[in-house]
Order: structure tokens, then sequence, then C-alpha cells
């Protein structure tokens, strides 16, 4: 059991989601973060205020998975965020010790993407 | 226009209708900000101040054209197709009034100044979260001497429509029908948003649609209001028929939402707002206050039809000027050949009242106007775009037009901002380490 997390371009949600959904991996969260991952600063001006922007917008998708749905996961967030620019994103693995499904109590693999196949 | 002929005799400036006319002038400015608002929360919120900022670049660029040259070609002399170039840079605008008027040459300008620079910042809503600033620049410059100020001297200024009598209060014409239709040959030229009919692209911020339309309402009542140059009936009963049209148009909206889709909408009632404005515009001195209700009411009709329809097309006419503008104003072009009524307008009775004739000239400015509306617009567009590229990269797409064009956002929270001393200092000492990009 691992999570997948994936930070990816904000304009490529609906790419990425139809993706894992292609994939078969159900189940995912989704939050809004700043980060900066080597890509080129923007300068904005305010008035006669100029800033370098360090920090850009981007998603992270966090996705817990049975370790057979793992490589699904990963290419999936792979195919939907890419754009060969600097600053598609990074994905991460990550152990994952317990899992619960609130509504059924469900543990570990019954409570994420499934083991079958 | 023509509603105040019984008074042209009066060659003198009359203060109270000066008064309100600097007003309606004032109110009617206000409407391209009120539309810089409806337009940027239609929006994603990554364009939002691009979107406002091209309502924002009419007020620059169509005051310029219409001072130089726009208001001449519009408002000096009979000529059929166009005036004449004897008003041009403002030459013999002063404060004598403007003939058939009790109001001086200078104010009269600066209301139709207003006209003009609304009715650029209407076109823009087609080319909204694509098209590049530059090029908009130039297109807006263009477009509001060749389209507006032609079809405004058709409808407003002598020329050939208004010569043979087609009605036409406030800009059913040169603003609605222009605007609308000039919309369309845009969108098609420009071409589809690159994520359009694949992705869902949503407004942002719906209350920003509903305060803009109803800061476009307010405005809505100098535009009309101020059409009869004065304070006389006319102006009077367009006033009134501008608070009754749009009411009737959002009740029938209201039904409609209903019934397609069991809820009243809000961006729904902001659509319903416009098109209410833009049906009575015509009209607008023209028929009494029950005609108005009707226009109202049936304006909802194709309008609401073509908004649902036009986005399963592939035409990304992003912001539907086409049925919230064109439709309208083409509904408000013809119907007012059937119901004006002389009894209330002193000018013309319509078709119902005995006169094919004023159905007919309606008739013809409904064809005539959105065909030259759309060839020009087409044909300029396509020129403008033989020079230099009309809209963004697919990757300025995505990134979206207010950091692209503008180097700025909406909605920035400074975190992660480094101050630096000038802009080309950003690439070298600005204290912070940065890594490099591969």
């Amino acid at each position: 059991m691992k999570l997948v997390i994936g930070i990816v371009r904000p304009e490529k949600a609906n790419d990425v989601l139809e993706a894992l959904y292609r994939a078969e991996v159900r189940g995912v969260t989704l939050s809004r973060v700043q980060g900066h991952g080597g890509e080129l600063d923007r300068v904005e001006t305010y008035r006669g205020t100029t800033v370098k922007m360090g920090l850009a917008e981007k998603l992270r998708f966090e996705i817990a998975v049975s370790d057979d749905f793992v490589d699904a996961a990963v290419t999936a967030l792979c195919e939907g965020a890419r754009t060969g620019e600097v600053g598609d994103g990074k994905i991460f693995v990550m152990p994952l010790d317990r899992a619960v499904r609130i509504r059924t109590g469900e543990t570990d693999h019954g409570a994420v993407t499934p083991v079958a196949k | 226009m023509g509603a105040l002929d019984a008074v042209a005799v009066l060659a003198a400036v009359d203060t109270g209708d000066t008064a309100w006319m600097l007003t309606a002038t004032a109110l009617v400015l206000l409407m391209t900000v009120g539309l810089g608002l409806f337009y940027a929360g239609l929006v994603r919120s990554k364009n939002t101040l691009n979107t406002f900022m091209m309502c924002i670049a009419a007020l620059a660029v169509a005051t310029v054209t219409w001072a130089a040259v726009g208001y001449s070609i519009a408002f000096d002399g009979d000529g059929s197709i166009i005036g004449g170039f004897g008003h041009a840079f403002l030459q013999g605008v002063d404060f004598t009034p403007r003939d058939g008027t009790t109001i001086p040459h200078l104010v009269f300008f600066a209301f139709q100044a207003s006209f003009c620079i609304i009715t650029v910042a209407l076109v823009s809503g087609a080319v909204v979260e694509r098209m590049r600033f530059g090029a908009y620049l130039v297109f807006a410059a263009l477009w509001s001497v060749l389209v507006y100020a032609v079809l405004a001297h058709w409808g407003f200024g002598g020329g050939w429509l208004m010569a043979n009598g087609t009605l036409d209060f406030a800009g059913g014409i040169a603003v609605e029908m222009a605007s609308g239709f000039s919309a369309l040959a845009a969108a098609l030229v420009v071409g589809a948003r690159k994520d359009y009919g694949r992705q869902a692209l949503l407004p942002h911020n719906a209350v920003y649609v509903v305060l803009g339309a109803g800061l476009l309402w307010f405005g809505w009542f100098g535009f009309n209001g101020g059409s009869g140059f004065g304070t006389g009936n006319a102006s009077v009963l367009a006033f009134t028929n501008t608070l009754l049209a749009p009411a009737c148009t959002l009740v029938v909206w209201f039904a409609l939402d209903l019934i397609r889709g069991r809820k009243v909408t809000a961006i729904g009632a902001a659509t319903a707002i416009i098109v209410g404005c833009v049906v009575i515009t015509p009209a607008g001195g023209f028929v009494s206050p029950g005609w108005a209700m009707a226009l109202g009411a049936l304006a909802a009709l194709p309008c609401y039809a073509v908004i649902v329809w036009r986005p399963r097309t592939r035409v990304d006419e992003t912001l539907d000027v086409l049925a919230a503008h064109g439709i309208a104003g083409f509904t408000g072009i013809l119907l007012l050949g059937l119901v004006a009524q002389e009894s209330w307008n002193g000018v013309s009775d319509g078709l119902l009242y005995g006169n094919a004739d004023q159905f007919l000239w309606q008739a013809i400015a409904a064809a005539a106007v959105p065909a030259y509306a759309f060839i020009a617009t087409f044909v300029l567009l396509k020129v403008i775009g033989a020079v230099m590229p009309l809209r963004a990269s697919e990757h300025e797409e995505a990134l979206g037009m207010d950091i692209v064009q503008h180097g700025e956002e909406a909605y920035v929270t400074g975190e992660g901002a480094i101050l630096i001393s000038a802009p080309d200092a950003a690439e070298s000492e600005t204290g912070v380490p940065v890594a490099n990009p591969v």
C-alpha cells in the first residue's frame, strides 16, 4: 500500500483526472498548493513595486493505492501532467501504514484502490 | 434620433437638457467599467485582468480615434455611406448647439464618444482568454472607425438608413447589431480557445457578473434616456421603458430557466438584464410602455435559444455577444417596425398601426447592418492577422493572459514574492538563490 503524491500544473488537472480514471484508479484528494521547482521566475509589477514571483500555483494530488496500482497511478500522472516544459511537477511515492474507510470501517487494502484487477 | 425634430428650430442651448446630457454621458461611461466587471466574472481567474483591460483599452483607444476621425465620419454631413471629415480632430465642435439639439456640440460629441467606447468593449467578449493584447489594441482602433463610425452614420448620422426613415432610438444598429455580428466574425477568425469543447471553462466569479449587469442597467438609463438629447418626452419614455423591458425579460428568463433546469440561475438573470436593455435600445423612445414590456418578454426567447445552442457548436464566441447583443438588437430593430406608435413618439407608426414602409426599412436595416458588421470585421481581422499574430501561444494560454500580457495577477497573494529594484535586475542580484532551469 502506497501513497502517491503528484504535484502538477493547475491547467493539467482535467487531463490527470481523465488519465487516472482510464487507469481505473479511484479515490483522489486534490489541494491547491504553491511551490517552486526550478521553473523561470515571473516578474510582476504593481505600480512602483516590481517583484519576482518565486512560487507558482500547483495542484497536489494524493492517491492511496494498493501495490498493484502504484505503476498505473504514476503512469497516469505522468501522462496527464506532462507538457515538456520546466514546471511540469513531481511525483513522490511513499509507504502507507494504514488506511481506513470511515463509512464502513474497512481498513487497509479494502479502503484504497483495490488489489483485484 | 429624430425624436426632437419638433423642437429642432430652437437654436439656443437649454440648460436643463445640457445638465441631463452631461449626466447621461457619465452614466454611459460607467457602463464600460460595468461591462469590464461583467466580462471579468465570466472568464477563468487567470484571465480576469486581461478581460477587464480589454474594456479599459476601449476607453483609451476608441476615445482617441473618435476624436480624430470617428466622430466626423459618423456625424459630419449627410453622405449616404459615410460622413465627411469636417469635424476631424474636433474642428467646429464647440459651445454652439449641435444641429437639431439644444445641447452644446461638445456635449453631443462626448455623449456619442461614450457609445463608441462601449461598443468596442462589447466586441472583446468574443476573443477573451486568447487574443494578444497588442493585436486587440490595433483591432479596437481600426474597428472603431471602419465599423462603428460607419454604422453610426447609417443609423444616427444621416446615412442611408436614417435618411430612408429607419428608426433606431439609441443604437440597435451601431451598438447592438454591430457588436454582436462583429463578435461572431471575430470569434471565427481568432479561433476557439485551446480547451474549448474539451474542458468545462467556467465563470470564476458570478458576483462580478451580477454586479456588472446591475451597473450596466444603471448606466443604460443614461444610454437610452440620453438618446433624446434632452429632457423631452422621447427621453422620458425611453427612460421608463428601460426599467420596464429588462424586468419583463427577467421574468421570462426565470421561467425558461425553470423549464429547462428546474432552477433559476444568477448568471442567467444577469444575461436577461442585458438582453432586456438591448432590445429596448432601438425602440426606447418610439414605443408605448406596454409594447416595451412585450418586447422585453419576447426578446428572451430567441436570445435564450442562441445562448443554449451556441456552446454546442465549435464557435467559441466566448461571452455570447452575438446572443445578448446581436440577436436582441436584431429583435428590437425588427419588432420596432411593428409596434412603433406615432401617438407616443410623434415620428412614425409601425406595421401594426398601418405603416408597412416602417417595417420594410426596419427589416432592411436588420439585414444590411449584420452583413456589413460581419464582413468588415472578418476582413479587418484577417488583414491584422496577416501582419501580426492575433492570439497567444498555447503555452501562454495555459499560463493565463494576466501574467503573460500584463505581468500582474488579479488574486495575488504575495507569498514567495521577492522585491527587486528594477525589472532588469530580475536575473541577477536578488539575494535569494534560485535554481537554474534546465
